[in-house]
């Protein structure tokens, strides 16, 4: 119930600036281009949006996923609304919960503007529609994965701009950790565990597979475990940051 | 209404609240006084349950603050020190999300609103955004989201911190026409709003009770007969501490 009440207050906080629209603008602008330009998606001819449009999104999301969510506790922490909401009868976790739905909103309307590309690929050829829906499901969780982090990020802080920084940081490295052409170099350099150890801690595994259309229990149980984690931290930091 | 029992808090070694214990009543309104960092703010921080307390604990009528700290922030109306709002949001936007986060809704939700902006005179600004008020207008907006959900109990910091003559006249006022059935807490630097509107002071001073009485009693007190001969008798200046 409060949660909701924060859900809606985060909401419209996100449309009543123009953060929401020029973060949903520049998703579309970049996504929707990279598939047609480097994507290669006329020219490869293939009926399908793994490599020529999903592969772009976590690319995509270490950058603006921190745009979205870091002013989350930041902003609460620097403008002192967070003793206000310290003293409404809500406890932290609706808190939590609330601003990181609203923050996974906005993505998702990002991500659900993309649509014209599903029609178009059906128009002209007959994709796996089933694969495409796992693709977007893979994407919108990344995208929460990475929202999570800067939550927790965002909690550490009152300066929004240290957060993006910090949280653009970990995001690259969870995308490049696990990127095919990195781990083969890292391969030649270390044992075989140790890579494995690495390739855990990315997201491209785990996506790769829902954006090929495979449904596998590990990656939700990755996503959902690494997302609980992030808004677990948070709770914790923001309740050692008043003790 | 208030039971503030044996309070501290700590800071690292820093010692912020020292065992501090008092009441405050149904229909009394206590000035809390003290110089600044005698830990004023951060009792009422732990009061309304926005600080745990090292040790110690605060009831509000009688519900404690740490064990259950939302049936206890229900029965409170708290203005913080610096008036925070959320500047991206109207003033009714702004109180119709306090009120719907105090559970209320529909025709009940309408009308504290409706009252609370009759109450702190906010009717011409009501539909104006929070980062355009000026600061008189950004305080009151923030104390009528404390008296929305008509709170048996108010803890106010610093309630006419920054505004001129003419506001704080009425917030002394609206003050003391609360206090008649609300339990109030508040603090202040500006001894003269003490002999306005208390019914008891108390001063505290690195962390610790020094003094406590109604207005009268503690000017009786003083050696010169005011209020301020007391304060600097009682308490230590920055530079002493």
């Amino acid at each position: 119930m409060s949660s909701l009440t924060i859900y809606r207050r985060e909401l419209k906080s996100y449309f009543a600036q123009p953060t929401a629209f020029a973060i949903i603008v520049i998703f579309l602008i970049l996504s929707l281009g990279l598939t047609f330009t480097f994507g290669n998606f006329i020219r490869v001819g293939d009926a399908s949006l793994q490599y020529s449009f999903f592969f772009w999104h976590p690319w995509l999301y270490m950058l603006l996923a921190p745009a979205i969510a870091m002013r989350l506790w930041a902003d609460e922490q620097r403008n002192g609304t967070i003793e206000l909401l310290g003293t409404f009868p809500v406890s932290t976790w609706s808190a939590i919960l609330g601003k990181f739905l609203a923050a996974a909103t906005v993505s998702l309307a990002a991500l659900a503007l993309t649509f014209p590309i599903v029609i178009t690929v059906n128009y002209l050829g007959s994709p796996d529609n089933g694969a495409i829906a796992a693709g977007y499901i893979g994407s919108f969780l990344v995208c929460c994965t990475f929202i999570a982090i800067t939550m927790l990020v965002s909690a550490c802080t009152r300066d929004q701009v240290v957060c993006l920084i910090v949280s653009v940081a970990i995001c690259t490295l969870m995308v490049l950790c696990s990127y095919d052409d990195f781990t083969r170099e890292l391969a030649k350099a270390t044992s075989t565990s140790t890579v494995e150890a690495i390739i855990s801690f990315g997201v491209w595994n785990h996506f790769s597979s829902l954006s090929r259309g495979l449904f596998r229990l590990q990656d939700f149980v990755w996503f959902a475990s690494f997302i609980s984690l992030c808004l677990l931290g948070t709770s914790t930091i923001l309740g050692a940051k008043r003790a | 209404m208030i039971e503030v029992e044996n309070l501290s808090k700590k800071f690292g070694s820093k010692i912020a609240v020292d065992d501090l214990s008092f009441t405050v009543a149904k229909g009394e309104v206590l000035g809390f006084l003290g110089p600044n960092g005698a830990g004023k703010s951060t009792t009422m921080r732990m009061v309304t349950g926005f600080l745990p307390p090292s040790s110690g604990d605060a009831k509000i009528c009688g519900i404690s603050i740490t064990a259950q700290p939302a049936e206890a922030k229900n029965k409170i109306g708290y203005l913080p020190e610096s008036a925070p709002l959320y500047n991206d949001m109207t003033v009714i936007g702004f109180l119709n999300f306090c009120a719907e986060i105090r559970k209320l809704s529909g025709s009940a939700k309408k009308d504290a609103v409706e009252k609370a902006i009759d109450t702190c005179f906010l009717g011409s600004v009501a539909h104006q955004s929070i980062d355009t008020l000026s600061k008189g207008y950004r305080h009151r907006t923030c104390l009528a989201q404390a008296l929305l959900h008509d709170p048996e109990v108010l803890i106010l910091d610093e309630p006419t911190d920054g505004l001129d003559p003419n506001q704080k006249y009425e917030v002394r006022q609206l003050i003391k026409r609360l206090g008649e059935s609300k339990a109030i807490l508040f603090s202040t630097h500006i001894l003269e709003e003490v002999e306005a509107s208390c019914t008891r002071a108390v001063i505290v001073d690195r962390g610790k009770i020094v003094a406590d009485g109604t207005p009268a009693e503690l000017i009786a007190r003083a050696p010169h007969g005011s209020l301020t001969e007391l304060f600097r008798k009682v308490t230590t200046t920055d530079n002493a501490a």
